[in-house]
């Protein structure tokens, strides 16, 4: 029983991991850096929790925080490829952002400093969500290897050059990606706001979109391996959670295992990680 | 780059970010003039306005210091947070574990912070010299770690018993820096002694003024700026690019660490978590809108130090809008100033006739 209940845990909390981590994946496999996952979260649960609180359907909720990620996702696009800003300090701008935008407009909207009403039960939405989050794994893993499509994202992020002289638009490409990880990301923050939860909170992500990201990196930017990273991530705070207060073990300990063991895997200890070769770099495309 | 471009920008990613608040602001339904003229009038007011103001700054311009350096060796060092909340904490170890006279335990203390940031920074360092794993991933992972520990010895070790806070016990009286007001008075100058102004802020600026020797007057700087510039050739004239790396972090981290001499040893004379307003980050927007020059680093953070100041007041004094505000303000300074390629694309549509 025990052992049943922590595996249904394990999935539920991996739910906004596996959604964020496919959408850093599109992003970064296309080339594009995204450090902005946890705001495109925080933008997507406050979206998804407030268009519920006022609409009272949280199927419009989940589409409303798609649209909020992709909006989210559209600035760090326009300046990271068209404007070829630095992605990590525009990543950090999305971030500081979104921790606070929820707490202006949830004044505005609710006349509260940061949190949405609470949300009746039917108004919530948990379990399609996790069908989606683990039917877009396969979905993704067969986009990206399988298809036309996926080899010139790929390419995009690894060989921008040869893409674009093989007739690739590595500026679609890109923007493609980043979108991608944008609506990914969005639906990664509704379900934790309006499907986990049944309010949106100040912060409620915590560090989810950085988690998410060390998963991208232990999963080797590959589906079904940032899956199985997903799931330990999950599983770990799953423990943290059932052991708290009655174990000798520290829950700050279980809390920081992703980020010691992307450190590690990082470094090259353990395995090893081929990140795009040209993550990270603006395209500018040669004037002919 | 000409220099005027380098004042011109900024000011205009910081005009350019205010109008956007500005349509923030009525957006939610409140006066923007008269939310800006809060602001002004919460800062530049009163004696307490400006030294609130320089207060806040004073630790945006060691960690936008540090932000800096690393990024004048190429490196992009998001961990500042992580750094100086260990800092922080060692800092207040040592105050509150020696009950040693102020001579030798306010350097202790100091010392102490200082080391811990270089060495918590100094590791993403070593792992991008050593194994190429890049800083960026390392800083971030370790602002957690940094925060998980932090978060465990203070609640299992070194609490005050039955204190529901997460904050250690005081540090020894000896420990304590002087506030300004308390320095001042002697010459005269009488200042309400409840303002946490305090030493910490002339240390800022002679760490501004250390670092811009350091960069531009030193051996040491010259190379670990070649390496910024281009590490392939740094390495062929003969600079090795892997100490550099190494030295660049640990310096940045010191400068990161340095915020827990004010933080702990001027105002709130203990550690306690969330002390820290997310000053490792706004530290990028500091040496962004800076320019990465320590002069420019020290304007960048009294504008965001006196955003910090105003926050307060918008909170209390408005309808709708709440101090987050500010924040918004701040990141829209740091999507400009990162855009500037935008202001040079305007500045080129304007230049030719159409």
């Amino acid at each position: 029983m025990e052992l049943i209940s922590i595996l249904g845990s394990t999935i539920r909390t991996a739910v906004p991991l596996v959604f964020a981590s496919l959408g850093g994946i599109y992003s970064e496999r296309s080339g594009v850096v995204n450090i902005a996952l946890e705001g495109m979260m925080l933008a997507g649960a406050f979206t998804a929790a407030a268009v519920t609180a006022k609409l009272h359907n949280p199927w419009l909720g989940v589409l409303a925080a798609a649209l909020a990620g992709i909006l989210v996702a559209l600035v760090h696009a326009v300046a990271c490829i068209n404007l070829k800003a630095n992605q990590v300090v525009i990543g950090t701008a999305i971030n500081i952002m979104f921790v606070a935008v929820p707490g202006l407009l949830s004044g505005a909207l609710f006349d509260s400093t940061g949190s949405t009403p609470q949300l009746a039960r039917e108004e919530t939405l948990a379990t399609p969500l996790v069908y989606a989050a683990f039917l877009a794994v396969p979905l993704s893993w067969y986009l990206l290897f399988k298809t036309p499509f996926g080899l010139r994202l790929r390419a995009s992020g690894e060989k921008p050059e040869a893409a674009d002289t093989a007739g690739v638009s590595v500026t679609a490409m890109r923007y493609y990606g980043v979108l991608a990880s944008g609506l990914l990301a969005g639906l990664g923050g509704a379900y934790l706001s309006i499907g986990q939860n049944s309010l949106f909170t100040r912060n409620m992500t915590a560090g989810r979109g950085f988690i998410a990201l060390a998963a991208v990196i232990l999963g080797n930017w590959h589906p079904l391996k940032t899956l199985a990273a997903c799931l330990l991530f999950g599983f770990a705070e799953a423990v943290s959670i059932r052991m708290q207060g009655v174990s000798s073990i520290p829950n700050q300990f279980i809390q920081i295992i992703p980020y010691v063991l992307t450190m590690v895997v990082l470094s090259g200890f353990v395995g090893r990680v081929s990140p795009p070769k040209a993550l990270g770099q603006p395209y500018i495309k040669e004037r002919r | 780059m000409s220099k005027l471009q380098n004042v011109f920008f900024p000011l205009l990613a910081v005009v350019a970010a205010f109008i956007v608040g500005a349509i923030v602001i009525a957006a939610v339904g409140d006066d923007p003039l008269f939310v800006y003229g809060l602001f002004f009038s919460s800062v530049f007011g009163t004696i307490d306005g400006l030294s609130y103001t320089l207060f806040y700054a004073t630790p945006l311009i060691f960690t936008g210091l540090a932000v800096a350096l690393a990024f004048h060796c190429g490196l992009l060092n998001i961990g500042a947070e992580g750094q100086l909340q260990v800092a922080a904490f060692v800092c207040a170890w040592i105050g509150f574990t020696f009950n040693l006279p102020g001579l030798l335990l306010v350097p202790m203390c100091m010392l102490g912070a200082v080391l811990a940031g270089a060495i918590w920074a100094g590791i993403p360092g070593l792992l991008k010299a050593r194994f190429g794993s890049h800083e960026v991933i390392n800083t971030i992972m370790m602002n957690f770690i940094a925060a998980g520990i932090t978060s465990y010895l203070t609640q299992y070790f070194y609490r005050e018993p039955g204190d529901p806070i997460l904050q250690t016990k005081h540090i020894y009286e000896q420990a304590h820096i002087a506030r300004i007001a308390k320095l001042l008075s002697p010459l005269g100058v009488d200042l309400p002694q409840r303002l946490p102004l305090n030493l910490s802020l002339l240390i800022a600026l002679a760490a501004a003024g250390g670092t811009y020797f350091f960069l531009w007057h030193t051996r040491w700087g010259y190379d670990l700026r070649a390496v910024g510039a281009n590490p392939a050739a740094a390495q062929y004239g003969g600079v090795n690019v892997a100490r550099n790396i190494v030295l660049a972090m640990c310096i940045s981290g010191a400068l990161a660490g340095m915020v827990a001499i004010g933080e702990v040893q001027g105002y709130r004379y203990r550690y306690y978590e969330g002390f820290s307003a997310g000053y490792g980050f706004t530290g990028i927007a500091v040496a962004l809108l800076g320019r990465n020059h320590p002069l420019g680093i020290v304007l960048a953070a009294l504008l965001f130090g006196a955003l910090q100041r105003a926050g307060l007041f918008i909170d209390i004094f408005t309808d709708r809008v709440s101090k987050d505000l500010t924040v918004i303000l701040q990141a829209t300074i740091i999507l400009f100033v990162g855009c500037e390629e935008l202001f040079r694309q305007l500045k080129r549509r304007w230049a030719k006739p159409a």
